[in-house]
């Protein structure tokens, strides 16, 4: 037991671990948008898909080109608009709460008609 | 002759006044309009008539004047549509004819309309009639005399239709402009067929007597008739749509819903008369290049004549009588014009164009006397049935002479008008057949008898017990019946062979004193017989209808030619052509249409849904469609 | 060996706070669960040898867009509201076609990924490396897409201030 599990634990972290982690928070988040009705919950979910998508540009970056720095600022410039979009979607947020007192996604229909 | 242009203009400037102003103008102030510039446009066509007359005779030929002529439409360097003003001793002679009568009538109907409603409006149709038709007889071309044709079938429309409120007078406005615009297709094809065939439009071309023109049409035929003959009997059928010959006339007895000076002024005196114009015209083409049309068109006149006089003999309506005799009267001018000749003043072989063209002089004058006489007894009596009236002769003493005298013209008794210009027809069918001359006088004493029935069923017989007395027309009502029966009796004396001639060189009037003798003769009996029928209050009449029961309620009937219509019309064209073409329109092509309507709809509501706006269901299918897209690229 | 027990604990962690994250029926509570999840994340950039990202992540994330959605959250809900709950068959939905998901992309890592690569060097990247490379102007250097996310922010910010003023 313990030398499978040291056997296990010996090397580096497998990459299909990393991604396996990133999958899940991806999934997670995929779960989270279609079926939350609150749009900050949907924002929340949003946030959680672009993270997994992050991970997964750092652990390429650093599994498949070590030397190269592509997946690592793809990854910052991600944060940056992530940063950007967080903040213009909650600022329609507050503004749909501001004149309709809901932030439901479902409710939110008075364009349509 | 330029100021002829001032007869065409001034009614079409009057009727655009009238009709602009409409209800702004007073009545009066209308009326006056109407009647002055029909009194200038009057004298000016008198000033002509004398002038061209007297002046534009060349080596004992009237000229042929055009004193306006424009290009309107060019096609070709040879067809063009042209509007002008072609002078000739017709269309002078019908100048004269139409102003008279129509200046006439727009002086009785100043008392004769009095406080109806729509007067201006009424003077305002008048001068349009009056514009159009002048216009047709003075055209230069044969299309710019359709255009006129035309027009003058929609004044006719519009003054028939005058009481729009009343069901019967719309019915018979819209019976009159279908029948003349289906006979006016036959006019068009045969306008086109001309046109087609001698590349021109202009009278003067058709009628120069130059073959060239026609050359293009020798052997061509079809269906074994020339099409000289197809093209010249499609132009007969719009001038028997508009003249009323059988099987066309039904829309004529119907007209007279119209206001009496209508009646008239349009169908009995002018409009009706322009089918025979239509004939005269173009005569030398007839006569020419489809001589067996002219037969024909002989035959059914003369049997348009003889079924109008019989119809005529036995209705009660004093309009229709008079609106039966009208069309009977055309039909002696078809006749006349069917047997006539060109030139040939040994054998009078003109005789009868002559004769028909003066008849149409007389018939006018005569004619519109009888209905404006007619209007004047209905003005007194209220009422168009001739049991609701008789004895009026001592209340109406000037209409009961004037309507006499008209009467007796029509009869054909010497020395009224009309007594010349039947004769010189009889005398020319004598000369053609004297089996159709036979007919000819048969029909001219059935005439004198049901004119004169007439006659004296209102004037003598048991008086009608009336709500009031009934009184004479006022001047304005009497002056015109006064004028035509003065013109009446003394145009007889007129030397009208010396002016109107098919090939415009003077002839001298011959009367056959045989048949003259003898068609006097039988029209003598046929007052004495009509006199000692209606003149007292006597059982003849009733006997006599009981015993030719048959004959006599067909005839109260016209022969059932109005229910043969309706039966071809509602029956086999409704039925068989129009129910299939309209359920093929519904349920075809309509239906084809609305159906990819309902399914774009249904395609839409069902599609709906996708376009719902909600973020979570599109990111749905979305994830979806990127699933399986996927798996169908990993696993196929 | 200390990576991967670092790893397992920080994977075991994310997974779980994300899950609960998005099934949270609180929402305050699900902000501070995607927080530990933000924060595990910025845990696995330090494991990879990213220092950088690591404090951008904890500065941006934690520090910027966290303190946002607390913002808003105390903004639009109204104390004392009961928290609407979704429809079950919606749930389910999701619940089906995440797991759908989850397990295609997860056969396809399983298949495809296996063990073909392995970490060569987990040294730390330079921050002067970083400088430069966002700097420069050459070939695999990042100064125009800098300048863009620049100009972006600056748009965001004035657009989110348009936005969310009162009138």
């Amino acid at each position: 037991m313990g030398d499978l599990l040291i056997n296990f634990l010996s090397g580096p972290v497998p990459i299909e671990a990393y991604l396996g982690v990133s999958l899940i928070m991806f999934f997670a988040g995929v779960y989270g948008f279609l079926s939350r009705k609150s749009l900050l919950m949907i924002l929340i979910s949003v946030e959680l898909m672009l993270n997994a998508a992050d991970i997964n540009f750092i652990v390429f970056n650093r599994y498949l080109y070590p030397g190269h720095m592509e997946g690592f600022f793809f990854a910052l410039f991600t944060i940056a608009i992530a940063a950007c979009e967080t903040a213009v979607a909650i600022a329609i947020i507050i503004n749909i709460y501001r004149n309709l007192s809901s932030v439901q996604a479902g409710e939110l229909n008075q364009m349509k008609e | 002759m330029q100021y002829t242009l001032l007869i065409i203009l001034l009614p079409l400037l009057s009727f655009i006044v009238l009709g602009l102003m409409d209800s702004k103008l007073k009545p009066k102030v209308a009326g006056a309009i109407g009647v002055s510039v029909l009194g200038i446009i009057t004298l000016l066509s008198y000033i002509s008539a004398f002038e061209y007359f007297y002046l534009h005779k060349i080596e004992g030929v009237y000229e042929k004047l055009v004193p306006l002529h424009i290009e309107w439409i060019r096609f070709n360097e040879f067809l063009h549509i042209d509007l002008g003003i072609l002078l000739d001793p017709i269309s002078i002679m019908m100048l004269v004819v139409i102003t008279t009568v129509s200046l006439m009538v727009n002086i009785y109907s100043l008392e004769y309309m009095k406080g109806e409603k729509g007067f201006q409006r009424y003077y305002a149709f008048l001068s349009l009639f009056t514009f159009s038709m002048l216009g047709l007889v003075v055209a230069t071309n044969i299309f710019q005399m359709y255009i006129f044709w035309e027009l003058v079938g929609v004044s006719s429309y519009l003054l028939i239709g005058f009481y729009y409120t009343k069901p019967s007078a719309v019915a018979a406005s819209k019976k009159a402009f279908i029948v003349t615009r289906f006979a006016d297709l036959g006019f068009l094809i045969g306008i086109l067929f001309l046109s087609f065939y001698t590349k021109t439009f202009d009278f003067n071309i058709l009628n120069s007597g130059d073959a060239s023109i026609f050359a293009s049409t020798a052997g061509v035929s079809f269906m074994g008739i020339s099409v000289m003959s197809w093209t010249m009997g499609l132009i007969f059928i719009g001038g028997a749509g508009k003249s009323a010959m059988f099987p066309l006339h039904i829309w004529l007895p119907d007209a007279m819903e119209g206001p009496t000076p209508v009646s008239a002024l349009i169908h009995a005196a002018t409009m009706v008369v322009a089918g025979v114009f239509l004939v005269a015209r173009l005569f030398p083409v007839y006569h020419t290049y489809a001589p067996d049309v002219l037969h024909v068109i002989a035959y059914i006149g003369a049997f348009t004549s003889l079924f109008a006089a019989v119809i005529a003999c036995v209705q009660t309506d004093i309009k229709r009588v008079l609106a039966f005799s009208t069309i009977s009267q055309i039909g002696f001018m078809m006749v006349g014009l069917g047997v006539s000749g060109i030139g040939g003043h040994e054998g009078h072989e003109g005789l009868g164009y002559m004769a028909s063209m003066f008849h149409l002089f007389t018939h006018a004058m005569f004619k519109a006397l009888l209905f404006l006489g007619a209007g004047s007894v209905i003005h007194a009596v209220h009422s168009n049935e001739m049991n609701h009236m008789g004895g009026l002769r001592k209340y109406m003493p000037i209409t009961n002479i004037t309507f006499l005298i008209a009467c007796l013209a029509i009869a054909g008794i010497f020395p009224f008008s009309g007594f010349f210009s039947k004769d010189e027809i009889l005398a020319a069918t004598f000369q053609f057949s004297p089996y159709l001359g036979a007919t000819m006088s048969f029909i001219a004493g059935l005439t004198a008898f049901y004119m004169f029935r007439l006659y004296f069923n209102i004037f003598w017989g048991k008086e009608h017990k009336h709500e009031h007395t009934p009184h004479e027309s006022p001047f304005t009502m009497a002056f015109p019946l006064v004028f035509l029966a003065a013109v009446t009796v003394v145009a007889g004396f007129l030397p009208f062979g010396k002016l109107v001639t098919a090939d415009r060189s003077e002839y001298i009037i011959h009367l056959d004193p045989i048949v003259a003798t003898v068609s006097i003769i039988i029209a003598v009996l046929s007052i004495t017989l009509a006199a000692l029928m209606y003149m007292k209050e006597k059982e003849t009449p009733k006997q006599l209808a009981t015993t030719f029961s048959g004959i006599f309620k067909m005839a109260s009937n016209r022969f059932y030619i109005d229910e043969v219509y309706i039966f071809i019309t509602k029956k086999i064209i409704f039925n068989l052509v129009s129910t299939p073409i309209a359920w093929f329109d519904r349920n075809v092509i309509d239906a084809t249409i609305n159906n990819i309507g309902v399914v774009t709809q249904w395609t839409s509501h069902k599609t709906k849904r996708f376009q719902s706006g909600q973020v979570q269901q599109y990111a749905y299918v979305f994830l979806v469609g990127t699933l399986i897209i996927a798996a169908i690229m990993l696993f196929v | 060996m200390a990576d991967q027990i670092i790893f397992w604990i920080l994977a075991a962690i994310m997974t779980v706070f994300s899950i609960l994250a998005v099934t949270s029926k609180n929402i305050i509570r699900s902000a501070t669960f995607l927080l530990f999840v933000l924060l595990g994340t910025a845990g696995l950039y330090l494991l990879l040898g990213y220092h950088y990202l690591f404090a951008v992540q904890i500065a941006v994330y934690a520090g910027g867009i966290m303190v946002l959605f607390i913002f808003a959250i105390l903004l639009t809900n109204r104390p004392g509201e009961n928290v609407k709950t979704e429809k079950y068959y919606r749930k389910v939905i999701a619940g089906i076609t995440s797991f759908a998901g989850l397990a295609f992309c997860g056969h396809i890592i399983y298949w495809n990924v296996n063990k073909a690569y392995t970490l060569v060097a987990t040294s730390e990247l330079k921050v002067q490396d970083i400088g430069h490379t966002l700097m420069g102007t050459d070939k695999y250097q990042y100064l125009l897409p800098f300048e863009f996310i620049s100009v972006l922010l600056l748009a965001c910010i004035v657009g989110a201030i348009m936005i969310a003023r009162k009138r």
